[in-house]
């Protein structure tokens, strides 16, 4: 059930919910005191106490997610463990090796190692995240101008060994799976806003 | 004596404590479900349907637990306790009827231990020695926790035991015997007969005084986890522990029993009928004991005295002196 709020307005007037409680002083005399005492016990603040708990078990609206076996969706935006992406098409790595997620990396976690190919082309051949530095920022999929690191939603980490999830050949989506059409294109964080295409204006083009 | 006096009687004593060793741990099963529900949660759910098997898993888990009694408790006082709380609960029940006496291949049972003429005074009076537990166990700690609940527990009894006393009195004048066959007999002629509605300020007082005698919620304070821990029980693991937790739950079934049979006609004519009547107000009084931990707060141990000595004792010494009045004229 959706909860409206309407506590945004944290200033105490007439436009927000928020009211000062009106906290009547402490009785002094004897006799006050007696009054307070019956009208407490002839109020029925109990009965009401006891209707409000009775209610909620005949409506039975249980709020419990067994976990284990139910899950609730996580948001988009979340940032969990990482993964490398693969192009659709060709199956090639997208990192190119530019380094840009190693240099921000503010916790200095990320470790990578490159080497030109015989192609010419740069090759990403070790590339490491320290879970034990991570601060999960989400810089360097911020950063990553490929789409090629990104954070994805599996947020349980149990393991023998922090590095299980963070080696390269852990992150990187494998190539079965990037055939099956199993590898999803993150839209979190970093990740192009949906309809960006028509926001793209033509680059002006030089004299 | 008989040979076939003392069989039936030792049968008798050993069903009860099975059945009630058993609903011990059911009530508790129970109370996590109900709390859970009232709370919006669904309790135990994994350990069997329902979560029903997680009684044995708690019971497994109890039995083969260390038993660690620690460096510089006093440690035969501190062994002892547990099994006072739990005995004294379990004699306690000796002289309660829990079913109208029926007749099975022509022999007629009666299901209670010892029809004793002083049946509610027993009763009471062995639960009172329950106290021992919590206080002997608190003090042998060595433990601050323990020995806050220890001069707790002790304050807290010198206040209810009064209630419970003067509370019962006037039922006690109207129908002149202290046997609980006598009580429920005297109410034997239907739901306009129940003592209840002659005494209804007995019974008001009796069922506040069985929250402190069974220190159930509103006045949890013997053991209260958010100022104490767990009181008398912090040092004690496994089974020690499980007996003060089977003592516990013994009492709050059997002050059950005693509250039906005193004030709300117990198991009536004695039919079948009657009998599952008994069982349905017992449910009503172990349910309520649950239902009051899920809604109301907790009192501090200074307002339950004031409560007990100003407010509730002159109300019983009251009932106790207009009960007389009417009773005379």
């Amino acid at each position: 059930m959706h909860h409206e709020e309407v506590f945004t307005d944290r200033n105490v007037n007439e436009s927000s919910a928020y009211y000062y409680v009106d906290i009547e002083n402490y009785p002094t005399t004897g006799w006050d005191k007696f009054k307070q005492v019956v009208k407490r016990t002839f109020s029925g603040e109990l009965f009401v106490g006891l209707w409000v708990v009775m209610r909620e078990m005949i409506k039975f609206d249980i709020h419990t997610v067994q976990y284990p076996m139910e899950k609730l969706p996580i948001g988009p935006r979340y940032r969990a463990v990482h993964k490398l992406l693969r192009l659709w098409e060709s199956g090639y790595e997208r990192c190119i090796g530019c380094g840009l997620c190693e240099k921000i990396c503010i916790s200095d976690c990320i470790r990578m190692d490159t080497r030109i190919d015989e192609n010419s082309r740069k090759e990403v051949t070790e590339y490491s995240i320290n879970l034990g530095r991570c601060i999960f920022c989400g810089y360097c999929a911020e950063v990553c101008p490929e789409l090629a690191i990104v954070h994805g939603q599996r947020y349980e980490n149990a393991s023998e060994q922090r590095a299980h999830f963070v080696i390269k050949d852990d992150m990187l989506t494998p190539l079965d799976m990037l055939k099956a059409g199993q590898q999803a294109e993150y839209p979190g964080f970093g990740a192009i806003i949906p309809g960006s295409d028509e926001s793209v204006k033509k680059t002006p083009l030089a004299y | 004596m008989d040979v076939a006096f003392i069989i039936e009687t030792i049968a008798k004593i050993v069903v009860i404590l099975l059945i009630f060793s058993a609903l011990a741990g059911l009530g508790t099963y129970f109370e996590r479900k109900v709390l859970a529900f009232m709370q919006r949660r669904l309790g135990p759910m994994h350990v069997g349907p329902y979560g029903l098997l997680q009684v044995a898993a708690d019971g497994i888990k109890l039995f083969t637990k260390e038993d660690i009694v620690p460096q510089n408790v006093v440690k035969p006082i501190f062994k002892i306790a547990p099994v006072i709380t739990a005995a004294t609960a379990f004699m306690a029940s000796a002289a309660i009827p829990f079913w109208p006496q029926f007749t099975a291949f022509g022999y007629t049972v009666h299901p209670i231990v010892a029809d004793i003429n002083v049946g509610i005074l027993y009763v009471l009076g062995i639960m009172a020695i329950g106290l021992y537990g919590p206080l002997l166990g608190g003090m042998a700690s060595a433990n601050k926790w323990s020995l806050i609940s220890a001069a707790r527990s002790a304050a807290i009894f010198i206040s209810y035991e009064v209630i419970t006393g003067l509370a019962l009195l006037a039922p006690l004048m109207m129908v002149g015997s202290l046997s609980l066959i006598d009580i429920n007999n005297y109410q034997a002629g239907g739901i306009t007969h129940w003592i209840v509605w002659s005494q209804p300020v007995a019974f008001v007082l009796f069922w506040i005084a069985a929250f402190a005698e069974t220190g159930r919620t509103p006045f949890h304070l013997v053991a209260n986890d958010h100022e104490i821990i767990d009181g008398f029980g912090t040092e004690y693991s496994g089974m020690r522990w499980g007996m003060f937790f089977i003592g516990e739950y013994a009492n709050m079934f059997f002050i059950s029993f005693v509250i039906s049979i005193v004030f709300l006609g117990g198991f009536g004519d004695g039919t079948i009928a009657g009998a599952v009547q008994l069982l349905l107000k017992v449910s009503f009084f172990f349910f309520f004991f649950l239902w009051t931990r899920a809604a109301w707060p907790d009192i501090r141990p200074d307002q339950l005295m004031w409560l007990c000595w100003k407010v509730l004792m002159p109300i019983a010494v009251l009932n106790v002196v207009a009960t007389g009045i009417v009773m005379m004229f």
